[in-house]
């Protein structure tokens, strides 16, 4: 199924006649209603009237997540607050929230963008669908809920936390579609099976997303609950879940390109790379009204294909992701930077500023251990003394992250002091 | 009297505890008593020994988190109540022990080592109500 075929199936030619007339719209909309853009422009000697077309999109300059940071929090906005319906936020480098905001009309595009997605992976009205993504600042929940309330669906709102009553739910309900993060389906799936409930589930389809996963861990979510699963994809500041999504083919995820346009760059360079090359993923929102960007760098590595897809979409589709720029890991959903741990970490007096990260899938879950060291003056002789000081720095790291760390004291000197290169960090899962 | 006691941090993992017991080997410090509190992760090893400072200092120099802590050893008759005497006595007095463990028995004296909220105040009352705390020295002598 198709969702806006017209859309979706357009020939090249009409969508980059589409994506022509949309840019220079789009770039004399910010240049009037944006101080940033407007001086970042000029500073380049650039006018609106120099974008005549999509192929002159390399000329306008980039927009990174520093750029939101440093408006924060409506600087970037386009239009006054009271054309804002809603905001959401997501973390930023350092502690300080990237605020997005939505105008009404931006709210129905989204929901437009995520109704395809869903289409895509084959829900439709007769479906019961759990969302499964937290509701709130982060986009998963709501951005989820709209698009399936869109297409008509029987949308249950379970949020995330309580797995248990999720599980009550699907199996009451039959439940027959979830949009939740890959690695919570795949811990749903292993309380369903340990309680040899699978056979009792009526799951067809899952859209899971909001942190990168690979073919492997789909195809093992796939056999286990024997359903189709799909990845869709999107970032907060573009709009967020929704920005692409896969189809029943797998072979990349379909970009709502008549909305958001993508670009690969080599991001030493900065120039556009050819069609299936790796580089950084730029977006260009065409139709934002709240909060447009112009060629946001999203950090991610993946390629893009151009070619016509075996379903019948002519969208261009990007690949599988393949790492990150810059070093965000995303646990648990939430995006965490080194950086603010090691702010976090520095609030706290009775530590030294060394610190190790381990993060890890246990169960299918993303754990973050955070090894610390004491410092010396601070040492206590008395268990309850250090477990006190645990949970300080295990609640000043929740504050600043907004996720759960475990925090383990080590000895002295176990830690890296290397400066500049130390590794702060050790994955152990495999996520690329 | 306020005694010091050694007090070193210790990773939960094998061989560890041998370390440390091997630094004070090497410099011949002797342990009169010991206590080890542990944690999944982590041990906390609490030490009376001939040379506190000196343990203190070599623990310190092969990257050990140590220090050294202020305890009370108080002696005791070695007969049945006399520890349940003791601490009703600081209980009674406002007094909390945050741990304690023994120290040495001879004949029909025998000495506990304990950490309490308030040292000074728990080393007071036990020596107005005639309990003898010991010094290091004295507890080298005992």
């Amino acid at each position: 199924m198709i969702w806006n075929e017209t859309k979706e199936c357009m020939s090249r030619d009409e969508m980059t006649a589409l994506q022509s007339k949309r840019l220079v719209k789009l770039v004399d909309y910010v240049y009037h209603n944006v101080e940033f853009y407007r001086k970042k422009m000029q500073s380049k000697g650039l006018l609106p009237s120099d974008i005549k077309g999509i192929e002159d999109v390399t000329k306008l300059p980039f927009t990174t997540k520093d750029d939101l940071r440093d408006n924060y929090p409506f600087g970037l906005f386009a239009v006054p607050n009271s054309e804002i319906v809603r905001v959401h936020a997501s973390s930023g480098t350092t502690g300080k929230a990237t605020v997005v905001g939505y105008t009404r009309r931006d709210l129905d595009i989204w929901a437009e963008c995520v109704a395809r997605c869903f289409t895509m992976a084959g829900i439709s009205k007769n479906d019961i669908m759990q969302i499964g993504y937290g509701y709130g600042l982060f986009t998963g929940g709501l951005g989820a809920h709209y698009g399936a309330e869109k297409i008509g669906a029987m949308v249950v709102p379970q949020s995330t936390g309580n797995s248990k009553k999720l599980i009550t739910m699907m199996l009451d309900f039959g439940a027959t579609a979830i949009a939740c993060t890959p690695s919570y389906l795949l811990h749903i799936a292993e309380i369903l099976e340990e309680e040899n409930l699978l056979d009792k589930v009526k799951l067809k389809t899952a859209v899971c997303g909001a942190e990168p996963w690979t073919d492997k861990m789909r195809i093992e979510l796939e056999n286990k609950l024997h359903i189709h699963a799909h990845d869709i994809y999107g970032l907060s500041e573009v709009m967020g879940p929704g920005v692409a999504c896969d189809c029943e083919f797998h072979k990349g995820l379909h970009v709502c390109e008549d909305h958001f346009y993508p670009e690969i760059i080599n991001s030493s360079t900065m120039q556009p790379e050819k069609d299936n090359v790796l580089g950084e993923l730029v977006f260009t929102t065409f139709t934002k009204e709240g909060l447009p960007l112009i060629r946001y760098r999203t950090k991610d590595l993946t390629s893009i294909d151009h070619t016509k897809c075996e379903c019948g979409r002519t969208s261009a589709r990007i690949g599988k992701f393949k790492g990150r720029v810059d070093d965000m890991l995303i646990i648990r959903g939430v995006n965490v930077f080194p950086s603010q741990v090691e702010a976090a970490l520095l609030e706290v007096q009775e530590i030294l500023p060394y610190y190790m990260i381990i993060v890890d899938r246990v169960d299918n879950l993303d754990t973050m251990e955070i090894q610390v060291e004491v410092n010396e003056k601070y040492f206590a002789d008395e268990i309850k003394g250090l477990e006190s000081l645990t949970k300080k720095v295990a609640h000043t790291v929740n504050q600043a992250l907004g996720l759960n760390a475990k925090i383990k004291i080590v000895e002295p000197h176990t830690i890296d002091r290397a400066d500049g290169k130390a590794v702060h960090v050790i994955d152990k899962r495999k996520l690329y | 009297m306020i005694a010091k006691q050694l007090s070193v941090f210790i990773e939960n993992r094998q061989g560890r505890l041998g370390e440390v017991l091997e630094v004070l080997k090497e410099n011949k410090v002797n342990i009169i008593s010991l206590s080890l509190a542990d944690t999944t992760e982590y041990g906390l090893l609490r030490l009376i020994v001939n040379n506190p400072k000196l343990g203190k200092e070599k623990l310190s120099d092969n990257g050990f988190s140590t220090m050294l802590t202020d305890v009370l050893a108080v002696k005791i008759a070695h007969k049945s109540g006399s520890l349940q005497g003791l601490l009703e006595l600081l209980s009674k007095n406002g007094i909390n022990i945050e741990y304690m463990y023994g120290l040495s028995i001879d004949g029909d004296v025998a000495s506990v080592v304990l950490k309490a909220n308030d040292l000074q105040k728990a080393d007071e009352i036990l020596c107005k109500n005639g309990a003898e705390t010991l010094s290091n020295e004295q507890i080298l002598n005992f």
